[in-house]
């Protein structure tokens, strides 16, 4: 391929509206960033740190993190990954609000006062904005999060209509950024309880028409940690990134359980 | 020093490692280490789909795959590998549908299969429908489908285990009697980011699918954490980096970020316009316009903007217009990519063209494997027991340029055969025995940072480190450019040498981690740098607009950079070549 275009045939088009794709200086803007501040190596005292700092109008939460822990103090400590809302690292409490630092633009958030970060609630700080994940994974890991087919294995694919798949679409979305589970106000005060997440992923599988192993789960989660102590506050459904109806999931789950032998 | 000893042990846990856990994990033990947890690894952000002649739409085989996959990559593509991927893409794409995945469906609730550049019916003839996919989340769904199944199969995580050195020793061995230094492989040494202390791995085998380098640059798709780590590691150990020169550029991402939105949606119907409103790819790729391969995309997109037809206040950035398609198609095949444009530029995709340019996405190149996933030392000498796949690895089945889709394809292939054949290496052979004093190395390293007081700024470097690369190695290139780079790579790395972490302690210390992170990503632009000023032609990702052509009469040939410090003009990288394997095509010139 040549890069050189001497003279250019023509080629179709369409009018396009003046101003098309946005334009002109992206704004900048003053904040005030409060960060809970946390580490056992330390100090067993937690504490608020602040910074002021100029930011721009296509920044996010974690953009300002990350001008902080590069710029201005190297131990502020937080995960993060892909940046954009797909990996689940960064899940925090922003405004008291359990929501991903790198989907939550800057502009989009009272700047006048200052932005409150926090570790997420209900799983033990490890430091500053990390913490102990293995609590959330365990319940994860409890519900059978996984395929079970006892049938005969096909040569090809196993069919299944678009219907049938379109019924579990919505918590094939979830990233387990803990997001859900730890806005729980019951995971708060009863970490033995599976938590939003856990029940999403059953969900998954208990509604997925290859699945044999519903009833399996349905058992496990009738248990008096499970679907029950759920008390329908939709902490969870605010609370999801990726903007999965959980607090419905666990309702389909909770009928199931009542509608099925069990 | 804790040591642990597995019969295999798979360093990353994305696509790759997982696929290769699943198969190792139930012959032999196995244990999987990873800087991240799993479920955050990049593969979950790939979007369009994975390829495979499943032929379940319209009539499709694996040759024309194979074909497409030898042309995509500029005929330096491993005919052999392309072979093995495309004929055993069917199976994998059964496998992973057996597994749980949750594909879109056809009426019939068959797999069902859309559009992808440079994939095409009977060797150019027109777009095929070749790519099975969930939504614009398919890199998620085999993110997770993975994940399950190793949950499923008990599989032994080390998560938040950054490995940082690969213990090996050498061997003589004789080879048609020759006698030469083979490496073999004892371990890996693992930084614990929760306590920071170094834990020794000792393993029969040892699996490299730690992912790509995509942080050389500042405007890039990738992931924070994509930083060239296992690649850094091999090369420090003396092990060759194949093709590194091959970066693809996706064209593609959101203006100004860099966040992919997936070429699912020119699959879909969306058009590249200009700020004439052209349709500028009819000029360029006249038969599959719009979906011609992603280095001839991104390079016509670079080639409107220079031109002075990109749109904007600056003029930087071309468009991405879904306008003409139904909201509902939209929502049912792109809701994820859709959403990015809102959420990061606050446009509607539904009725407003969506501002794109070319993002860092995806390095060709990697750790030289054989079609056995075995890493090779050089051009013919395997390494016995370690293996490499993904991205990390260059098997080569992308050549010069990756098609869309092959890269999920690749890890769900290569990442199944490094895991079965790591797993049968490891139950015939014997564990190598530690190297004395095998922390010595990695202790010297973390220790120089954690008490230099130099004053240099890791990431100040590593900005300007991203600023050179995306100005001078990227779309286009020249000798001019590529000089300059490697002189200011060389002062950065000086400079490096002065660094300063302000945390001191052992608990999650994520600062020495990018400190450490910022020295692969170093390593990786010298090399990316001096294997580009070598190849003095272009072909597929690799444009150098002094040799704008292809020269198969000199370069038809992988490059094998090797760590070399008495290799002074090109920053210690010695530049040396491997022949590309033929089979049943012969190079043609590439036309879409």
């Amino acid at each position: 391929m040549s890069t050189e275009t001497v003279e250019r045939e023509p080629a179709s088009k369409i009018e396009l509206a003046p101003g098309i794709g946005g334009g002109g200086e992206i704004p900048t803007f003053d904040i005030t960033l409060k960060v809970r501040r946390y580490n056992p190596e330390v100090s067993d005292d937690a504490y608020w740190d602040e910074w002021k700092l100029t930011m721009y109008g296509t920044d996010r939460v974690l953009d300002a993190l990350h001008k902080v822990k590069w710029e201005h103090d190297g131990t502020v400590t937080f995960r993060r990954s892909c940046a954009h809302g797909v990996c689940g690292s960064d899940a925090m409490r922003i405004n008291g609000r359990n929501r991903l630092a790198c989907k939550t633009l800057l502009k989009d958030l009272d700047t006048s006062k200052p932005i409150l970060v926090e570790p997420i609630k209900g799983l033990p700080v490890e430091k500053d904005l990390i913490v102990d994940m293995e609590p959330f994974f365990q319940s994860f890991r409890e519900v059978m999060p996984f395929l079970v087919n006892r049938g005969h294995e096909p040569t090809k694919e196993r069919l299944q209509s678009s219907e049938e798949r379109e019924r579990f679409d919505d918590t094939t979305k979830c990233i387990l950024c803990a997001a859900c589970t730890s806005s729980c106000p019951v995971f708060w005060t009863d970490g033995q309880y599976f938590g939003p997440a856990a029940i999403v992923n059953a969900h998954r599988f208990i509604f997925d028409s290859r699945d044999d192993a519903g009833d399996m789960r349905l058992e496990i989660l009738n248990d008096k940690e499970g679907v029950w102590r759920c008390r329908t506050t939709f902490n969870c459904t605010e609370a999801c990134p990726r903007g999965i109806q959980v607090t419905k999931a666990i309702s389909e789950v909770k009928q199931a359980i009542l509608s099925r032998k069990i | 020093m804790q040591v642990h000893k597995y019969d295999v042990v798979i360093v990353g846990a994305g696509g790759a490692g997982m696929r290769a856990a699943i198969e190792s994990g139930q012959r032999a033990k196995t244990a999987v280490l990873t800087k991240l947890y799993p479920t955050r690894s990049h593969t979950g952000a790939a979007q369009g789909g994975m390829c495979a002649a499943l032929a379940n739409v319209e009539e499709d085989n694996w040759e024309w795959h194979t074909f497409d996959t030898v042309k995509g990559g500029d005929y330096l593509v491993d005919q052999d590998a392309a072979e093995v991927m495309a004929k055993e893409a069917i199976d994998a794409v059964l496998d992973l549908e057996k597994m749980g995945l949750p594909f879109n469906r056809t009426p019939e609730g068959r797999i069902d299969q859309r559009r992808f550049g440079g994939h095409t019916r009977d060797h150019g003839k027109a777009p095929v429908r070749r790519s099975c996919y969930a939504a614009d989340r398919t890199g998620h769904m085999i993110l997770q489908t993975l994940y399950q199944n190793c949950v499923k199969h008990n599989v032994e995580f080390y998560n938040e285990y950054y490995v940082l050195d690969l213990l090996t020793v050498e061997e003589e061995i004789t080879v048609d009697g020759v006698t030469k230094l083979q490496t073999r492989v004892a371990g890996v040494v693992t930084y614990d980011l929760a306590t920071g202390e170094l834990h020794v791995f000792q393993a029969k085998s040892i699996i490299f699918a730690s992912g790509g380098v995509g942080k050389v640059y500042k405007t890039t798709s990738n992931a924070h954490t994509l930083t060239g780590d296992g690649m850094g590691i091999a090369f420090r150990r003396g092990i060759p980096l194949e093709d590194m020169e091959f970066f693809q550029f996706h064209p593609t991402g959101l203006a100004g970020l860099g966040i992919l939105l997936s070429e699912a949606a020119r699959g879909e119907g969306a058009i590249l316009r200009n700020s004439e409103g052209e349709r500028f790819m009819e000029r360029y790729a006249p038969t599959i316009k719009d979906l011609a391969p992603r280095d001839i995309v991104a390079r016509s997109m670079a080639n409107e903007v220079r031109e002075g037809r990109g749109c904007g206040p600056n003029k930087d950035y071309v468009l991405l217009d879904l306008t003409h398609l139904e909201p509902a198609h939209i929502d049912a095949k792109l809701p994820d990519i859709t959403e990015f444009a809102r959420t990061y530029l606050g446009v509607e995709p539904y009725t407003e063209p969506v501002p794109v340019f070319p993002t860092a996405h995806y390095a060709m190149g990697g750790i030289p494997t054989n079609i056995k996933a075995e890493v090779l030392q050089d051009n013919d000498t395997v390494v016995p027991g370690l293996y490499a796949a993904g991205e990390v690895a260059c098997v080569s089945v992308h050549g010069s340029n990756r098609l869309g889709t092959n890269s999920l394809l690749d890890i769900n292939v290569f990442g199944k055969r490094a895991g079965i054949y790591a797993a049968e290496y490891a139950l015939t052979a014997d564990f190598v025995d530690i190297p004395d004093n095998p922390l010595t190395e990695t202790e010297a390293l973390l220790d120089t940072m954690r008490s230099s007081e130099g004053g240099e700024r890791v990431a100040q470097i590593r900005k300007e480190l991203q600023d050179i690369m995306d100005a001078n190695v990227q779309v286009f290139r020249t000798e001019e450019t590529l000089l300059e780079a490697l002189s200011v790579i060389d002062g950065l790395e000086e400079r490096y040498k002065h660094v300063t972490v302000q945390d001191k302690g052992k608990r999650f210390n994520l600062d020495l981690l990018e400190a450490v992170e910022l020295g692969f990503l170093l390593d990786m632009a010298k090399v990316m740098t001096a294997a580009a000023l070598h190849r003095k032609e272009s072909r597929g990702g690799h444009f150098r607009e002094d040799f704008p052509e292809r020269d198969d009469e000199n370069y038809m040939t992988h490059s094998m950079a090797y760590k070399d410090p008495t290799a002074t003009e090109t920053s210690g990288v010695r530049l040396k070549t491997k022949p590309v394997v033929f089979t049943r095509y012969q190079p043609m010139e590439r036309k879409y």
